[in-house]
């Protein structure tokens, strides 16, 4: 396969991954790499580097329409981000040191679980119960919007939040990906958030936190240009696409499918990865 | 710059503390916001434009992605990108796009440094300088 036609295939991949990744809230980043690795052969560590590229571009480019609604709190961003971006220049190391085979199988286990948690039904577990005295200190209670006016919210297991943002952090780094499904399991679960607040604040955070690996991955030749450029460019037109198309989409069976499909790319991740074959 | 202006004249505002925290915390989100989708504006033209010049002057090569050799060194250091930008080599045009991309959240967290100065906030401008340095760790490839 020469370039122009490599390039055609990886940038309409990309582009309906970015499409079903803004539709469904899952983000498109987290099938990047099994569709480069396995569907098309790539090396899993230039699949990486160009996943990482593909989630800045998503979480840089939808930021500017999430910060107009006032939801993201960045108090809780700033402060959860030493622990994504510490646990992100960690990962990065963690990939130049792990065999390939063992970073599939991570992979494929991370991809299962996100489509188990797409799955369930998002809930809400805010409260008003007083703040941890940890978030006090660090002023996080704030307010959002909401049909009745402002709505106050407090915050809960900072620490919790914060280990568990670092275990996102290493896995960003090390898998190129935004990470999402463990980000909800700190922000709305631990921290109690409310889900609007959790939702904007971590796609606020996701950008940062790539950057923090994208670094040494450039620097070790993990970013080609050749690769990161169609997935770079399909990803972004998908995802804008996809913010627009949002209201007349049936977005509840889109979301089943691609569970599903992330959920067979994770088996044979996991497969692929045992046997040696990536 | 507004901005700065502001902050030499702390004492003329009539809002409450938390109030007027708020609210530059909002206007501050709004320039940040425009200031990201420009940053991805600005690094997907150059990605684009380098893009089509490489697939018009390499666009029948057969890339071999299967085994992982890494990019040659010029592709991955700062300066080593902007030598090959001057060269008019199109994979070095590329890869200032994907720079650019990747500068733009940490532009982001600088920004925020002066918003939380402007706050007199200063445990969240130590939180900020943590973050920009893991950032600017990586940045340099883990080798301050």
């Amino acid at each position: 396969m020469n370039y122009l036609e490599l390039t055609a295939i990886i940038g309409g991949g990309a582009f309906i991954a970015g499409l079903l990744g803004a539709l469904t809230g899952l983000g498109g980043g987290v099938v990047i790499v099994p569709l480069l690795a396995l569907a098309l052969g790539v090396d899993i560590r230039y699949a990486i580097g160009a996943s990482l590229i593909a989630v800045i571009a998503t979480s840089s480019g939808a930021a500017a329409a999430y910060v107009k609604e006032g939801y993201s709190n960045i108090r809780i961003g700033m402060f959860l981000e030493i622990a994504t971006t510490l646990g992100a220049l960690g990962g990065a190391f963690l990939a130049g040191i792990l065999s390939t085979k063992i970073i599939a199988v991570i992979f494929g286990i991370v991809l299962i679980y996100s489509s188990y948690l797409s799955s369930k039904p998002k809930e809400n577990h805010s409260d008003n119960i007083q703040s941890d005295p940890l978030a006090v200190r660090l002023r996080m209670s704030s307010s959002y919007p909401t049909s009745n006016g402002m709505k106050e919210y407090t915050v809960h297991n900072v620490g919790t939040g914060f280990g568990l943002m670092g275990l996102a952090g290493v896995l960003s780094g090390l898998l190129g990906i935004g990470s999402g499904a463990v980000k909800v399991l700190a922000m709305d679960h631990a921290m109690r958030l409310p889900f609007k607040v959790s939702t904007t604040t971590s796609n606020f955070m996701i950008g940062v936190t790539a950057a923090a690996s994208a670094g040494v991955y450039l620097n070790r030749g993990y970013i080609d240009p050749g690769l990161a450029m169609p997935v770079m460019l399909g990803v972004l037109a998908g995802s804008l696409f996809g913010a627009r198309v949002l209201m007349i989409a049936r977005v509840k069976a889109l979301r089943i499918v691609f569970g599903i499909v992330i959920l067979a790319m994770g088996i044979e991740m996991i497969y692929n990865g045992l046997a040696g074959k990536i | 710059m507004k901005l700065f202006s502001q902050l030499n004249t702390p004492n003329t505002r009539k809002i409450s503390a938390s109030e007027s925290s708020k609210w530059t915390d909002q206007r501050v989100e709004v320039i940040i916001g425009n200031l990201l989708r420009l940053g991805v504006i600005i690094a997907a033209a150059v990605a684009f434009l380098g893009g089509i010049f490489f697939l018009f002057t390499h666009g029948v090569e057969r890339p071999d992605y299967r085994f992982f050799n890494g990019e040659p060194s010029p592709l991955r250091s700062i300066g080593g990108v902007i030598s090959e930008v001057f060269s008019l080599h199109s994979k070095g045009v590329i890869q200032l796009g994907l720079l650019l991309l990747i500068l733009t959240p940490i532009a982001r967290v600088a920004f925020s440094i002066f918003a939380f100065l402007e706050e007199k906030d200063h445990l969240y401008v130590v939180v900020t300088l943590i973050v920009l340095m893991f950032l600017l760790f990586s940045l340099s490839g883990g080798k301050l």
